[in-house]
């Protein structure tokens, strides 16, 4: 494997991976997550918040999948679904064939260990009462990992040195340590506990372009080591398209697309998609791209618009699209990895704009 | 400092400004001898990362910074006046007037108990002396100069009641509500999705066209910086490390700092074209702004380091017409005389 890790086979045999029969590790099928809304003289439910309004998804052993979309979308509600931080509403979350959304918290634990988290801001995300040593001991000890002191200390050593920190750093506090670095520990309190999923909720949106860099290398090279998978949430795109395998994109609490990376990037079937990528600024002055500017703002999730939910921004919008919700399937036969939800597709080629490679980057 | 060859003298011109803060344990100097001009209607970009002082520096500008704990030393001459040396009161009479800014933090900079009309309103009634009727409509008129839709309606309304995009409009709306010659947008989209960032940045090019004010854009955000800025100056540890006109510098960085910033930068279709590598990494991290740095502030971390760089600090000096950049390493082009 050389360093460009993205390029490895993985990238585009990610996608037997998932359209293979056998088990992939985590699946979540029609996921729902609706919050209610309580006011009135009583308090009682006024109104529901549809935050994640039935998503689909499946991952991989050691692949990455993107979740991507603007704040709002219900990105992060998934992760937190999938860690079980709450009850979902309906549908199904299966790890490794065993649904985790129905499990008594007594049987959670030993799943919990699986499934870990990186989160945004590594400035609120470590108890800044607790050493480095103790912060990453806790799952340790938690998951009972550690068969005495001796082999802790081994334990934590060989945390540091995974994620390039100083071996006697252990013994320090948070609050030593610069952003980049408290997000390495961040990220070795997640394999402390030897998950096979890391969910990285905007793990890097918060740190600077230098230190983002070293991060997403980092993630890159554990991910390769040590065969994990990842659900790499984020509204980075360019961070995304380095180093993810498929992408899903959300829009309103629905999923719009999925796709393996190349697919997604080379030609979006989603005008959504479409028009996130032409709005990403790139670092190219003078570059000429065709921008698609959209209107307004997203609607808001308590009142979400009828039909497909974008129709109130998509610049292609016709009659049918107010009306009928589009379901998330293939555009074209035998082209079963790239998904969108999305009726242009059902018009002849000619009528349908995002036929074809109708990416903003060519 | 390239200073401009037209006989006019620049809009805003900084000449070697030191905003230190005195803390328990030592001085630090955020900006350190800082020297830039901006000319009038021009889009300059500060970029750096966090505690560079680009902030900082904006802040210094208009005198933001609260003395002490904080110095500013040095020359902040604005059409010709050094705003150093003026008064709180003729301070106030600029703040908002000709110099205004917009602030990254749409949700946290307005104010939450007054309405959207009110706040746009005060600078108004302030500096022109509007009464509030007149301020009203000036607002009005204001609010849809930004694009917001029904704005008869949303200057009545509260900013809890404004999303995002929204709110930033407002900000914008604020800040260029007295016709200023100079705006500062201190990271004005960061808080902002990526379609939103979009119509931001499409209306500050647009305004800029129409009302023709300079804009000093601090930003991290190389993206950004390649979408709008004319001119761009990078800092680094409180220094000016280079600057050059927005083509030369992401064309042909001469800092070895600017140059690890371009490569660490994933760049959107990079798997359309192939050209994917490794994000390059800056080892290391920004150096304590607390002990003074006698040689060059970036040597710690670059790639080119010799003993040189690390005893003596390197001038800025030009590398190539417009191109200035302070390393005693980076080539320089032959030049017209």
């Amino acid at each position: 494997m050389s360093a460009t890790l993205s390029t490895t086979p993985t990238t585009d045999s990610a996608t037997s991976h998932g359209s293979a029969p056998g088990k992939p590790l985590l699946q979540v099928d029609d996921l729902k997550k609706h919050f209610p809304l309580r006011g009135g003289l009583l308090g009682g439910v006024t109104g529901q918040v549809y935050a994640v309004d039935g998503v689909s998804f499946e991952i991989a052993k050691g692949e990455t999948l993107s979740l991507v979309g603007e704040s709002g979308c219900g990105k992060s509600t998934v992760g937190k679904a999938v860690l079980r931080l709450f009850d979902i509403t309906s549908g199904q979350v299966v790890l490794d064939g065993r649904r985790i959304d129905t499990l008594p918290q007594s049987s959670l634990r030993p799943m919990r260990r699986r499934v870990q988290v990186v989160f945004q801001d590594p400035f609120s995300s470590l108890n800044p009462r607790m050493r480095v040593k103790d912060i990453l001991a806790e799952p340790i000890r938690n998951f009972g990992l550690a068969k005495n002191s001796a082999d802790l200390d081994r334990r934590l050593a060989e945390l540091m040195d995974t994620v390039r920190l100083p071996r006697d750093a252990v013994t320090r506090w948070p609050h030593e340590f610069s952003g980049g670095q408290r997000q390495r520990i961040g990220i070795a309190r997640a394999l402390a506990a030897e998950p096979d999923l890391i969910i990285c909720d905007e793990a890097v949106s918060a740190l600077d372009v230098s230190v983002k860099a070293q991060i997403v290398n980092l993630l890159q090279d554990l991910q390769r080591e040590l065969g994990l998978a990842l659900l790499f949430i984020s509204h980075d795109l360019a961070i995304v398209e380095h180093m993810t395998h498929r992408v899903a994109v959300m829009y309103l609490g629905k999923i719009v697309e999925v796709a393996p990376r190349r697919s997604l990037f080379a030609a979006p079937k989603h005008p959504y998609t479409q028009a996130l990528l032409s709005a990403v600024p790139v670092p190219q002055p003078g570059a000429a791209r065709q921008r698609i500017i959209l209107k307004g703002d997203v609607p808001s999730p308590i009142s979400p618009p009828s039909g497909c939910r974008f129709h109130t921004r998509c610049p292609y919008v016709f009659d049918r699209c107010r009306v009928e919700e589009p379901l998330l399937k293939p555009p074209e036969p035998g082209f079963h990895a790239h998904t969108a939800a999305c009726h242009l597709h059902d018009l002849p080629a000619d009528q349908n704009p995002l036929a074809g490679e109708a990416s903003p980057l060519h | 400092m390239s200073s401009s060859t037209g006989a006019e003298a620049p809009l805003l011109d900084v000449r070697n400004l030191q905003t230190h803060f005195r803390t328990p344990d030592g001085v630090n100097r955020a900006v350190d001898g800082l020297s830039f001009h901006v000319n009038a209607g021009e889009t300059v970009a500060i970029v750096g990362e966090s505690g560079c002082g680009k902030s900082v520096t904006s802040m210094s500008i208009l005198r933001l910074i609260p003395e002490p704990p904080g110095k500013i030393a040095g020359e902040i001459l604005f059409q010709g006046k050094d705003l150093l040396k003026l008064s709180d009161k003729e301070m106030r009479a600029i703040r908002g007037n000709d110099v205004s800014m917009i602030f990254q933090e749409p949700m946290t900079s307005l104010n939450p108990v007054l309405t959207v009309g009110r706040q746009i309103g005060e600078t108004l009634r302030l500096h022109q002396g509007l009464s509030g009727a007149q301020a009203e409509a000036k607002s009005i008129e204001m609010l849809k100069l930004v694009g917001i839709p029904a704005p008869e309606r949303r200057v009545r309304e509260y900013p809890h009641q404004l999303s995002g995009g929204m709110r930033q409009r407002v900000m914008i709306a604020m800040a260029l509500a007295c016709n200023p010659k100079l705006l500062i947008a201190d990271e004005p989209t960061t808080a902002l999705d990526v379609t939103i960032q979009a119509q931001i940045l499409d209306l500050m090019r647009d305004l800029k066209h129409r009302v023709g004010a300079a804009i000093v854009l601090i930003t991290h955000d190389l993206g950004v910086v390649a979408e709008v800025a004319e001119r761009v100056i990078v800092m680094y540890a409180g220094r000016k490390v280079e600057e050059a006109p927005v083509r030369e510098l992401f064309s042909d960085p001469k800092h070895p700092y600017t140059q690890g910033l371009l490569g660490a930068v994933p760049k959107l279709g990079s798997s359309l074209t192939g050209e994917e590598t490794r994000l390059a990494e800056i080892p290391g991290l920004v150096p304590s702004l607390k002990t003074r740095i006698d040689g060059c502030v970036f040597a710690g971390r670059c790639p080119k380091v010799t003993d040189l760089c690390r005893a003596v600090a390197p001038a800025l000096e030009p590398k190539a017409p417009r191109h200035t950049a302070a390393c005693h390493y980076a080539e320089k082009e032959l030049m017209a005389a």
